[in-house]
């Protein structure tokens, strides 16, 4: 081909690209990457698996159920849903320092928050503060978008106006007599949310952005009185609001609540009797649903999570294993390099 | 095209009278205007949306558009859908709109063509589309045919004509037309003027070979047929004018009206994709069924007591109608199984394959400058399963080109090459050919390479002098001598110009002729012979002699022959020399030469006279003129003196053999169908090794009736089947088969071979004995078939595709072959020659045939298995996708809620995961192109539908669903309980959604990166960069800006910057990658190790012996020992020996005159086009030592 290139129209590009000849790697699943490549992965997970397993264990959690389906539960009383205003008291003792910061979430079971209709029955506009909103709800919230009088709910929607309304007050119960354990609301939700995607709207007093609004049906209170004690956490940005807006992505889910963390409590729940008084305003028996309170402490892995821990240790053995059958079927059957 | 049939109303007869414009324009033929573009600016989007919809799939998805749009149901936002689809309807519209605008292009510069119409009185330059029915038109030599016209008159005696109909039947022959006898003088404007005559023909139709018509002219009347007629796509040659009037224009031409939309062909990729789309939609059906009753169990069991929370809507009245909602709210989230890019990605991808066929050098042919070209773009990896290739012979097979090779005279053979050990050397491009230089009129193409021939001459001995004297005397040739010395062979066989151009280059050369004389060049020395009378040749003579008288007077009766022929003709005295060159004629047959026998006689110049007289009498007869001729010959051609034989070469094209032989070893079934003798086709099979002496029997069916043929095929079925009952243990098994008349080919080891001619094929072809071909056809190991008409041919691959189920391929060069080209399942033109035909109904085409292996063994593999893979992951990654909504459903009371964001339902097959798996279906390689041409069985995967098929679905759906469960159940289990490490709440949808989102984007690329084989720069900018934007887009879908601008359609917002700022997120992202994926790794890699394939092999040694140079495979052409002859050195019509000794076709013209004004500079004669491709007669082209590597 020494010959004098001839500007032949017709002849293809000489270049790796129309050639297919682009340089490349090809990569093989040969054992020498495999067979390591497992052991390594094996290993690391069963180091994972061991260090989540250890955290995972020495994270305390006590969780008791207050529906007061049982008889002998403390709220068997207010588990009638004739019963107004009912107040329980559930005592429970622990043994030894429970380690802080100790974190209350209440929970709730067989409850769905994921179901389409429920999830979607919300109006994103309103909750970041436009006031056309107020006024005019989105149709997703129906059929909480206006109430009898066709007067607007605000905040509309089956989310908000399902809101979890039991209270908890706790005491440490020292030499019988109760003792005040403060719970601190602040900042329990995301930044994001009482930050970006819920807003109040900007009309001091607060109050006057609701003027021709009403509240949710099943609300005992309108939103901008949500928190008497803070004027700040009313309104969209109240904390236990956020908190419930974000909805569950599973059926049986857990909310916080408080954080313990004033004084004395910082370091954790001392050993002790304690006492938690509960406005039980939320009712769950119609649809088998569950209610509980959850104290737990977290590390850095969140909270106690026993299932990841297990998973990779399984999963790591299982590469492991893996890798010997592999180890024994390549040295058995390799199939020769030349053909 | 359809559109403008609609319009026209049905014409039932023709009339149209010249130059009467107001009259012709009554009845509103069609004009001159050709369109074969569909759109316009306007109609482009509606016609083209309108299209569109037709298919299924995208009506599929617009009613799913629907179906998003009531609010009662409407799980998805619509823009899920739109988006997908917009993009995937505007991809295609761009596509077709750039097809489109060629076709515009194309019919402008058409359009716009220059052609001489009579207007007023004078010739004036006009556009083709401005041309009308009834226009006079004049055309020029070398000009194309604007419309279909009727021959007034030519500038030729007679009003003859000239015409080549390549574009029309691929045909380069040239054909005659003439003129009406009546029209023939009008030669000059003004009588064309007071033309005025009407014909009254046939309507438009599509008939390239019949039209019937009158020409009405002062009150007589004419039949017109084809003969009068000139076609729109035919080229005038040799005849320097002609003026035709104008019958049929645009689209209603013969031309127009052949070009019909070819059928549509569909590749079984295509077909079992359809089956898989219905089954996965039987699939989604299902899965909304069971999603469906499960709504209704739970509505009623916990919905009705939800109430409290989240009350029914008012239409729904009851737990079962809002299970029936539920349904199809599943099948609007669930959709995604299906996945609307499909279609249109599988269509990049073939895209993409075919402009790898345009763009491979290696399929490009300098000589002709003619690069392969994909011209169907949906057939790629069809080309991967081919089963079956019927190969056209003549110009497919061999090049067309006689190559004087070998001659035997006087008992002495010349043409083999010895060496300095007196051994027999093989002929290479470094042997040194015969110096012809002494010889100022030689032919620079012409080689020989055996120098004692030379030497023979030069020493002038009698016999070698008597030979060539034959050669180049007893012919049909005609010379033109454009230039002094520069001598130009016209042939009507490319033997016969072999023949005589081999005599030029030894010194004895054929000048010129007149219908009386030959004037030859012996030696240097002129001399002319008197002609006195050419002995045609035809198919019951297989000889032809030629009578001259030579200068001192001497009458010789020169003959060529059949050997068979010639040696019955003999005289008792030339019995020795026969023996000889019979023993030398078996050699040249067993090289695959085609043989010719040469003698002579001197007459009596009193016998001839009293012959002569009887010749020119019988030539008068009417009755039985040809019996008698026959007999007068017969009677001359006795007692011949043998002079010698030749041996011509029916060259093959470069790397036929190798081609062949690779392909066997792919097993693919080769069947040559051609429509050459019997002879021909045999010789050229036992040339490209399709044919051995070795094989057990070849079987030749050439029965004449039902019966006999019938006969024929049972008893070789019998024989193949007794033989390898004999030759194994299990017969009784076996003859239970034979009885079921069940055709086991693998249990054949032995080697047969069937030769069928046209005449048996057509009975064989019937019903009763179509099904005993074929068994036989498929135990033997070569099939040829020969003297088969085109229809025959596409018969023979229709039977083939009916009953075998397998994929075939045709490939041919002439109109003869487009039948079977269109029949197939692919179709392959030889482009790069003068017939279009063929090229035109191809879906591929390149310029030499060994290119075919390259094509299925390189790129149809690779097309394969690209779009085996491809479809492999596109159904994995989908079900991957989708199936978690189904997993979901039963954890959130079934309310087809989604669980990823919208947004990354819109996105996920458009941009997160679409170019990676597209990168590879377009550049992926298991092995290079080397080794897939190393290693031919490397193809058999692809024939036995291997890489993708039912089970292949099955198993990808299987990993599908599994990863879809894992992406589900992991995050699942681990969701229960999780907290952000500030303990506040974080196990909330839009976490969980990122977190398998992220996953599952996570798991696809990583499974693309283990299904890529072959990482280009590509790839991984493709790889990397779709995780990349994924995570762009994340966390800008998810900012602060996008949802302060839409609030409502970004809900997400901030929850990728708390989620993925969890180590625990994080460490529940990773475990559900790893688990999805390392199975699936473990399995191949056992399954490699365990089971490996030719291909692992292969990638095995790939790997360590990655500089391994290019190998030749060495299967040199072998000698072989055959008994075979083949006497064939005619073309098969009968010769011009009228034509020449009548002069009809001879011009008076000198070589300057050719140069008159209104003629072309390369101006030529009668034959010269026919001949173009064989210009140099018998030759291989200097270029050719410039020529690209042949094969590798």
């Amino acid at each position: 081909m020494v010959k004098e290139e001839k500007e032949i129209a017709n002849r293809p590009d000489n270049t790796a690209f129309t050639q297919q000849r682009l340089p490349a790697w090809q990569p093989m699943l040969s054992a020498g990457i495999v067979i390591p490549g497992f052991v390594l992965i094996g290993l690391a997970f069963i180091g994972i698996g061991v260090a989540l397993f250890v955290t995972s264990r020495s994270i305390t959690v006590l969780e008791i159920d207050y529906t007061g389906i049982e008889k002998d539960s403390a709220c068997f009383k207010c588990s009638n849903a004739d019963v107004k205003n009912c107040v329980c008291n559930l005592e429970f003792s622990i043994d030894s320092l429970f380690e802080g910061p100790v974190f209350f979430y209440y929970g709730l079971s067989n409850y769905f928050q994921n179901y389409r209709k429920y999830a979607a029955s919300r109006d994103d506009e309103q909750l970041s503060g436009d006031l056309d909103a107020f006024t005019a709800p989105s149709d997703s919230c129906s059929p909480y978008d206006y109430n009898g009088n066709d007067k607007p709910i605000v905040p509309c929607g089956a989310i908000a106006n399902s809101m979890f309304n039991d209270t908890f007050v706790l005491y440490r119960v020292v030499n019988g007599a109760n003792k005040l354990v403060p719970l601190d609301g602040k900042g329990i939700a995301w930044w994001t949310d009482y930050n970006v995607k819920f807003r109040n709207p900007s009309v001091t007093p607060l109050k006057n952005a609701f003027n021709n609004t009403v509240k949710p049906i099943f609300w005992p209170k309108p939103a901008y009185q949500l928190d008497a004690s803070d004027p700040a956490n009313n309104g969209f940005i109240n904390q236990d609001f956020l908190v419930w807006m974000r909805r569950a992505a599973l059926p049986d889910f857990r909310k916080l609540y408080r954080r313990i963390t004033d004084g004395e409590y910082a370091k954790g729940l001392p050993a002790g009797n304690y006492s938690l008084t509960i406005a039980y305003n939320y009712p769950v028996q119609s649809f088998e649903g569950r209610k509980k309170v959850v104290f737990s402490n977290v590390s850095w892995m969140g909270g106690k999570n026993e299932f990841l821990g297990i998973a990779y240790l399984v999963v790591g053995s299982l590469c492991v294993l893996m890798s010997i059958v592999m180890l024994i079927v390549y040295a058995k059957f390799k199939f020769p390099e030349e053909d | 095209m359809a559109f403008w049939r609609r319009k026209t109303h049905i014409e039932e007869e023709r009339h149209v009278k010249a130059n009467a414009w107001d009259y012709n324009e009554n009845f509103s033929y069609a004009d001159n205007h050709i369109k074969t573009s569909k759109y316009n600016v306007l109609t482009f989007l509606p016609i083209n949306l309108f299209e569109q919809f037709q298919r299924v799939a995208n009506a599929y998805f617009l009613l799913l558009l629907i179906l998003q749009l009531i609010p009662g149901i409407s799980s998805l936002s619509w823009f899920t859908t739109i988006v997908p689809l917009v993009l995937v309807l505007v991809i295609t519209a761009v596509k077709d709109a750039t097809d489109d605008f060629f076709r515009y292009k194309s019919d402008q510069q058409v359009n716009n063509r220059q052609s001489q119409v009579l207007i007023n009185g004078s010739l004036q330059n006009e556009k083709w589309m401005k041309i009308r029915v009834g226009d006079i038109i004049k055309l020029e030599n070398n000009q194309f045919v604007a419309a279909d016209i009727l021959l007034l008159s030519s500038s030729e005696p007679y009003g003859l004509c000239y015409i080549e109909t390549a574009e029309l039947d691929g045909e380069t022959n040239l054909k005659v037309r003439q003129a009406l006898t009546i029209t023939s003088d009008f030669g000059d404007i003004s009588k064309l003027m007071d033309f005025d005559g009407e014909v009254i023909c046939e309507p438009p139709n599509n008939k390239l070979d019949k039209f019937t018509g009158t020409l009405h002219l002062r009150d007589s009347k004419h039949p017109l047929d084809n003969e009068n007629l000139l076609l729109r796509g035919c080229v005038l040659r040799n005849t320097e004018w002609c003026f035709g009037m104008v019958i049929f224009a645009g689209l209603q031409t013969k031309l127009m009206q052949n070009c019909g939309r070819t059928t549509f062909k569909r590749t079984s990729i295509d077909k079992l994709m359809n089956t898989l789309v219905l089954w996965i939609f039987a699939f989604l059906i299902c899965m909304g069924v069971v999603l469906a009753i499960g709504n209704t169990l739970w509505e009623s069991w916990t919905g009705r007591n939800f109430q409290v929370f989240l009350p029914w809507d008012d239409f729904q009245s009851s737990a079962v109608f809002s299970g029936f909602l539920t349904f199809w709210s599943y099948i609007i989230i669930l959709n995604t199984v299906m996945p609307i890019s499909l279609y249109v990605s599988v269509e990049v991808l073939r895209l993409g394959h075919s402009y790898f066929i345009n763009w491979d050098q290696r399929m490009y042919h300098s000589q002709t400058n003619t690069a392969a070209e994909a011209r169907t773009t949906t057939l790629n990896e069809e080309l991967g399963q081919v089963e079956y290739v019927f190969s056209d012979k003549t110009g497919t097979l061999t090049q067309n080109i006689m190559v004087f090779k070998k001659c035997s005279i006087n008992g002495q053979t010349y043409g083999d090459v010895y060496d300095e050990f007196k051994q027999k050397g093989e002929i290479t491009e470094k042997t040194d050919c015969v110096d012809f230089s002494f010889n100022p009129l030689y032919d620079r193409g012409f080689k020989f390479y055996d120098g004692r021939l030379v030497e023979a001459i030069k020493l002038e001995d009698p016999a070698e002098q008597d030979f060539f004297r034959l050669l180049a005397l007893c012919h049909t040739v005609m010379p033109e001598e454009k230039s002094e010395g520069h001598l130009v062979y016209q042939a009507q066989s490319p033997d016969e110009g072999a023949l005589v151009t081999a005599a030029r280059n030894f010194g004895f050369v054929f000048r010129t002729r007149t219908p009386e004389t030959i004037t030859l060049c012996e030696l240097g020395r002129a001399v002319t012979y008197q002609l006195l009378a050419i002995l045609d040749f035809n198919n019951v003579r297989k000889r032809m002699s030629v009578i001259v008288r030579n200068p001192q007077g001497q009458i010789t009766l020169y003959s060529k022959g059949a050997d068979t022929i010639i040696f019955d003709l003999l005289d008792p005295s030339s019995q020795d020399l026969m023996y000889t060159t019979s023993e030398h004629l078996n050699g040249f047959a067993g090289e695959g030469l085609r043989t010719l026998a040469l003698a002579y006689k001197d007459l009596d110049e009193d016998y001839f006279e009293i012959w002569m007289k009887k010749l020119i009498s019988a030539s008068t007869v009417i009755e039985n003129r040809e019996d008698q001729l026959a007999v007068l010959y017969e009677e001359i051609e006795q007692g011949l003196k043998l002079l010698g034989a030749t041996a011509i070469e029916d060259k093959l094209q470069d790397g036929v053999p190798e081609t062949i032989a690779s392909l066997a070893l792919a097993d693919i079934k080769i069947w040559v169908l051609t429509g050459d003798k019997l002879e021909t086709a045999m010789n050229i099979g036992y040339s490209c090794h399709m044919l051995r002496d070795d094989m057990n029997e070849v079987f030749v069916i050439s029965g004449h009736t039902l019966l006999e043929v019938q006969q024929q095929l049972r008893s070789a079925k019998e024989q193949i089947l007794g033989l390898s009952r004999v030759s194994s243990a299990g017969d009784v098994e076996k003859a239970e088969m034979f009885a079921d008349g069940s055709v086991y080919e693998e249990t054949i080891i032995a080697e047969y071979a069937l030769v069928i001619n046209g005449h048996s094929l057509a009975h064989a072809m019937e019903p009763q004995l179509e099904h005993v071909l074929l068994d036989l056809a498929c135990l033997c190991k070569t099939v040829i078939c020969c003297r088969v008409t085109p229809m025959q041919k596409a018969q023979v691959v229709e039977l083939v595709k009916r009953h075998k189920r397998a994929v075939t391929l045709a490939i041919g060069d002439g109109a003869n072959d487009v039948s079977m080209i269109k029949t197939a399942h692919i179709g392959v033109g030889i482009s790069g020659q003068e017939g279009m035909q063929a090229v035109l109904a191809s879906d591929y085409s390149f310029a030499q045939f060994r290119y075919l292996r390259r094509l299925l063994l390189v790129h149809g593999r690779w097309s394969y298995f690209r779009m085996c893979n491809f479809l492999w992951y596109f159904f994995y990654k989908n079900f991957a996708f989708t199936l978690v909504h189904f997993w979901y459903g039963f954890f959130c009371g079934f309310s087809a809620q989604t669980v990823y964001d919208q947004w990354f339902i819109t996105l996920f097959n458009i941009v997160y995961t679409s170019l990676p798996v597209l990168a590879m279906g377009l550049f992926d390689q298991d092995v290079s192109d080397q080794n897939s041409l190393h290693y031919p069985s490397l193809y058999k995967p692809g024939q036995q539908n291997l890489f993708f098929n039912k089970r292949q679905f099955f198993l990808c759906t299987l990993q599908g669903v599994s990863t879809s469960s894992l992406l589900f159940f992991i995050p699942y289990a681990a969701f229960s309980v999780l907290v952000k490490e500030d303990g506040s709440y974080i196990s909330d949808q839009h976490v969980f959604a990122v977190t398998i989102a992220t996953s599952l984007v996570i798991v696809v690329t990583v499974q693309i990166g283990l299904d890529t084989h072959y990482w280009t720069v590509v790839n991984h900018f493709f790889v990397w960069g779709s995780l990349i934007v994924y995570f762009a887009i994340l966390f800008a879908m998810q900012s602060d800006g996008m949802f302060g601008i839409f609030t409502s359609s970004y809900p997400f917002v901030g929850t990728a910057r708390n989620c993925l700022s969890e180590k625990s997120v994080w460490l529940v992202i990773l475990l559900t990658s790893v688990v999805c994926v390392v199975p699936g790794m473990a399995v191949s890699f056992l399954t490699v190790e365990l089971f490996p394939t030719l291909t692992d092999k292969v990638r095995h040694v790939q790997q360590f012996r990655r500089r391994q140079g290019p190998q030749e495979q060495s299967l040199r052409r072998v000698r072989r020992t055959s008994s075979h002859r083949s006497a064939y050195a005619f073309s098969h019509q009968q010769g011009y020996g009228e034509l020449i000794t009548s002069g009809k076709n001879m011009k008076m013209s000198t070589p300057s005159s050719t140069g008159s004004p209104g003629r072309t500079p390369q101006s030529s004669t009668w034959i010269e086009n026919m001949l173009k491709r064989k210009n140099a007669v018998s030759c291989v082209s200097d270029e050719s030592t410039g020529a690209p590597a042949k094969t590798d």
